[in-house]
């Protein structure tokens, strides 16, 4: 299908500040569909409260309005502007609820105003807990017991007949604010009535807590025609319990074997198609780690905090796409613009590893827990790429900005380490990396801690390594794996137990592409991960170009003290670097 | 850890180290793009012939499962970035190393396979060799060609399958050396299958009493079977033909088309066919090399390659009741968004069956 020329003026609504659970991501989708949209010739009306926004720039929308995002704003906003359509759903849920509340009301259908993308319908049934579920039974989609409470009463009596521990999640809010987990009715009783009081529409979510299950989340992609694709599969390092906000998550899932991987795909495919999705979603999945037996966790059929990380881990521009599909295009109508040869409609692969890190503000805050359970406390993320595992998970943890080059970090108290296994915080990382220096087996940690061996046994790998170093000494051999390993010379120096890498030692990274499809297509959008391969693709296109090269250093994760004003100046910067002609 | 090459035919050598058997071989090189699947390629008989690379890094992650696959592998080597020898899945048996070295098939390890991906996209598949040591003369390699693909796995026996359930019709399936999972799916829908291999002649075929007649997926080069090419076209009219991958080539061939061979095939589970009929583009598995050039063929093209443009399936109706896609609706545990193309198949077969009756 063409472009629906209907569409000449779309009011699109932001994320509004940065909070937790909501960060850059929406303002990197958010601008990507104004630009999608200021391309096709549309009149883009943006509002947003927050200024230090990409999108809230003159140059990605023709009317900018700094304004508070609630329902009376948005209201005054559109009579004045009288848009024809409401784009929502990149936003976050911020922009979503109000679009709907809107819908709801009967407003938007007096104003003549459409919502573009997926229908108010269809969102009302992935968000309502009742009707998402009444929709999963339909299509045969098993859900994690569960039932929902407006009261207290039926809360107990809810978690009394599906059975302790259960899980509270209130519905409609932010990063699962609010939520928590109870093991009887003494903690039900606080934890239900928080979420109660913090739900807009005092509802919550009584559900069997299946602790120990692995997280893996699907982005999907479906059209207007009904033509749907699996952009990318995540898997979280952290089993079922932990947000996956708070959660280290890695892409593509790597410990699924073909019969659970198409099962899940599958199912991420029937779930759109029966939502009638118009444009991005994601699908969060439980999975039995001993066997076949699954629940869908959740669906946010939107461009969530994961599509971010899964346009970046794949190249596929899922707002950018969303915003095509919302004027009206069909997937096989899109370009594929990292190749520039092939179409949308494809679901990519990769030829490496991603891994996301979450970024936490406990730092800043030394009282603060720093338990993680269901309600998310990052405040930014940091992603890597490399070529193994070992690699991606460490230069993770370098780009996180918490002093460390290595997994080593020394315990913050004496409790054995054993014992702080069971913690459930943003240290467990080093906690399990410590332990397996210790000599616990990974059959003990993967009890305790749930984390599957594969990852563990990866782990393992870097401590044996760390190991040897420190036996073997720094050889021309040992640096080779230290680099493969993702190590920086200063570490392994260090680990080594000498000054310095001699400099005849010394490799430099090469770099790979980026490119959505494995290198089976030459890819036309340089975008690049270091490795220590002898061919690197950079070198190749720099060579071809007579362009004087400026770097711009960007500002790392989202924290307290640096929201995306950086991301906006660096982005600036580029821009004008680009238009003097670097 | 051993030491060992990947030596390409235009001269390129990459190092590495050894895993699975120790022996040297040569075949043609090929990439697949899926990042899981690993057992799935290594048994699938479409890779006669060829040293398969993984450009996904980590493989083996999940070991090996054994009820998954057929018992059989059938690549001649495997290349991979990394094996990882400490799998984990609950239905795990063992690792890949071991699986590798009882199959006799050897694996290479620690190679940068996206640079070998990017020689093989710019130059075109090509043969290469698995070895302990750089040959001084490459003209072996250069010449090294797949010969008798589908003689060399497709078995001479035939076999009659049942029905999952009730028979509601008989369809006789030419094996081209692949077709395992075609009979398991023309099973499901509730057909008897007699599997024939593709040597059998077209009276043998009818002699089966078929209500259809279906053409499997194969390795190697299609223009070689000039036998079946002849049988196909006597069997064309005598009841409604589907084929798949070979099948669909050696249809196209049988009915005045001609085949030729892609510059580096299509291999992988993400590969975007459009319905020329309709609106909708599947994504699909595929692992072939040749393709039907559709202007030369008497048919409507109803399937295309959205990537590059080549023909996925083409549609001899109403002249002759004969169809064919070249990509595979349903293989193992992959993608199976097309797999309504046996349901319409079978339903086909069915009202001629009863039109043929009345």
């Amino acid at each position: 299908m063409p472009r629906d020329n209907a569409i000449q003026k779309v009011l699109v609504i932001g994320s509004g500040p940065i909070v937790i659970g909501q960060a850059a991501e929406f303002d990197y989708a958010g601008a990507q569909a104004c630009r999608v949209l200021k391309k096709a010739g549309v009149n883009v009306v943006l509002v947003n409260s927050n200024p230090a926004t990409i999108m809230t720039d003159k140059a990605l929308a023709d009317e900018i309005y700094l304004e508070p995002l609630n329902v009376d704003t948005i209201k005054r906003i559109i009579e004045k502007e009288r848009p024809d359509s409401i784009l929502a759903g990149l936003g976050g849920q911020t922009g979503l609820t109000i679009a709907m509340q809107l819908a709801k009301d009967g407003y938007l259908e007096k104003m003549g105003v459409r919502l573009l993308g997926t229908d108010a319908d269809s969102i009302t049934r992935a968000e309502d807990r009742e009707l998402f579920k009444e929709a999963m039974e339909e299509i045969g989609q098993p859900l994690i017991p569960s039932d929902i409470a407006e009261d207290m009463d039926t809360a107990i009596a809810v978690a009394e007949r599906i059975g302790y521990p259960v899980i509270i999640r209130p519905a409609f809010t932010l990063g699962g604010a609010g939520g928590g987990v109870a093991y009887n009715e003494e903690e039900l009783r606080v934890v239900a009535r928080t979420g109660l009081d913090l739900s807009p529409i005092t509802q919550i979510l009584v559900e069997k807590y299946i602790y120990g299950w692995k997280e893996i989340e699907f982005e999907a992609m479906r059209d207007a025609a009904g033509n749907a694709i699996v952009i990318c599969s995540m898997e979280n390092f952290d089993p079922v319990g932990i947000h996956t906000g708070d959660s280290i998550v890695v892409a593509p899932a790597f410990t699924l074997s073909p019969r659970e991987f198409e099962m899940l795909r599958a199912a991420s495919l029937s779930i759109v198609d029966a939502l009638g999705i118009v444009g991005g979603c994601n699908c969060q999945f439980a999975l039995n780690p001993e066997s076949f037996e699954y629940a869908v966790i959740e669906v946010n059929p939107r461009v969530s905090r994961s599509s971010a990380l899964a346009s970046k881990a794949t190249g596929y521009p899922i707002a950018k796409v969303t915003t095509q599909i919302a004027l009206g295009y069909t997937l096989d109508e899109i370009k594929n613009e990292v190749t520039g040869t092939t179409f949308a409609c494809f679901e990519p692969t990769v030829d490496y590893c991603v891994v996301k890190f979450p970024k936490w503000p406990f730092d800043k805050f030394g009282g603060k827990s720093r338990k993680l359970g269901t309600q998310m406390k990052a405040t930014g993320v940091v992603m890597a790429i490399a070529p193994s595992f070992e690699m991606a998970i460490m230069k993770a943890v370098r780009g996180a900005e918490i002093s460390l080059d290595t997994l080593n970090k020394a315990p913050m108290n004496d409790t054995p380490v054993e014992e702080r296994l069971h913690n459930l915080d943003d240290l467990r990382l080093f906690t399990v990396f410590e332990a397996i220096k210790k000599g616990v087996s990974l059959d003990t940690i993967n009890k305790i801690t749930r984390i599957d061996k594969w990852f563990l046994s990866k782990l393992k790998k870097l401590a044996d390594y760390e190991a040897k170093l420190a036996a073997e000494g720094l050889t021309e051999e040992n640096y080779l794996i230290g680099k493969n390993f993702g190590y920086p010379d200063k570490a392994l120096a260090r680990l080594a137990c000498v000054k310095e890498v001699p400099a005849s030692m010394h490799r430099a990274a090469s770099y790979k592409m980026v490119d959505t499809c494995g290198a089976e297509f030459a890819a036309a959008t340089p975008y690049f991960y270091s490795s220590y391969d002898e061919a690197c693709e950079a070198r190749e296109i720099l060579s071809t170009s007579k362009k004087e090269r400026v770097i711009v250093l960007g500002s790392g994760p989202i924290r307290i003290g640096q929201g995306i004003e950086f991301d906006y100046s660096s982005v600036h910067c580029v821009w004008t670097l680009q238009e003097l002609g670097y | 850890m051993k030491k060992a090459y990947l030596v390409l035919a235009n001269g390129k050598v990459f190092e590495g180290w050894r895993f699975g058997a120790e022996a040297s071989v040569t075949g043609e090189l090929v990439f697949t793009t899926g990042v899981v699947g690993y057992l799935e390629n290594l048994t699938d008989p479409n890779y006669y012939g060829q040293i398969v690379l993984q450009t996904f890094p980590l493989i083996g992650n999940y070991g090996v499962i054994e009820e998954d696959i057929p018992d059989k592998a059938q690549v001649a080597g495997f290349v991979v970035r990394e094996w990882c020898d400490t799998p984990s899945n609950f239905r795990c048996q063992y690792d890949l190393d071991k699986y590798l070295k009882d199959q006799g098939i050897p694996g290479i390890y620690g190679i940068d396979t996206r640079e070998v991906t990017r020689t093989i996209r710019e130059n075109g598949v090509m043969a290469a060799m698995i070895c302990d040591e750089v040959p001084a003369d490459l003209s072996a390699l250069t010449a090294y060609e797949i010969k008798d693909a589908a003689a060399a796995v497709t078995p001479d026996e035939s076999a009659v399958l049942p029905a999952a359930g009730e028979e509601l019709c008989r369809v006789t399936l030419l094996n081209f050396g692949s077709s395992a999972h075609i009979a398991d799916a023309l099973m499901a829908k509730g057909a008897t299958v007699t599997i024939l291999p593709y040597t059998a002649s077209a009276a043998d075929v009818l002699a089966t009493d078929p209500d259809g007649i279906v053409l499997s997926e194969g390795p190697g080069n299609p223009n070689e079977l000039t036998n079946a090419i002849e049988t196909v076209k006597a069997l064309v009219g005598k009841a409604p033909i589907f084929g798949v991958g070979m099948g669909h080539q050696i249809l196209a061939l049988a009915m005045g088309g001609k085949c030729e061979k892609l510059h580096h095939g299509h291999r992988g589970g993400n590969q975007p066919v459009k319905d020329l009929t309709g609106t909708r583009t599947y994504m699909t598995t595929q692992n072939h090399g040749y393709t039907v050039l559709a202007d030369s063929v008497n048919a409507t093209e109803i399937y295309r390659n959205v990537n590059d443009g080549s023909c996925e399936g083409l549609c001899y109706y109403p002249a002759t009741p004969a169809q064919s896609v070249q990509f595979t609706p349903v293989y193992g545990n992959g993608p199976h968004d097309t797999s309504f193309l046996y349901t319409n198949y079978i339903e086909t077969v069915i009202k001629s069956k009863k039109a043929g009756e009345c």
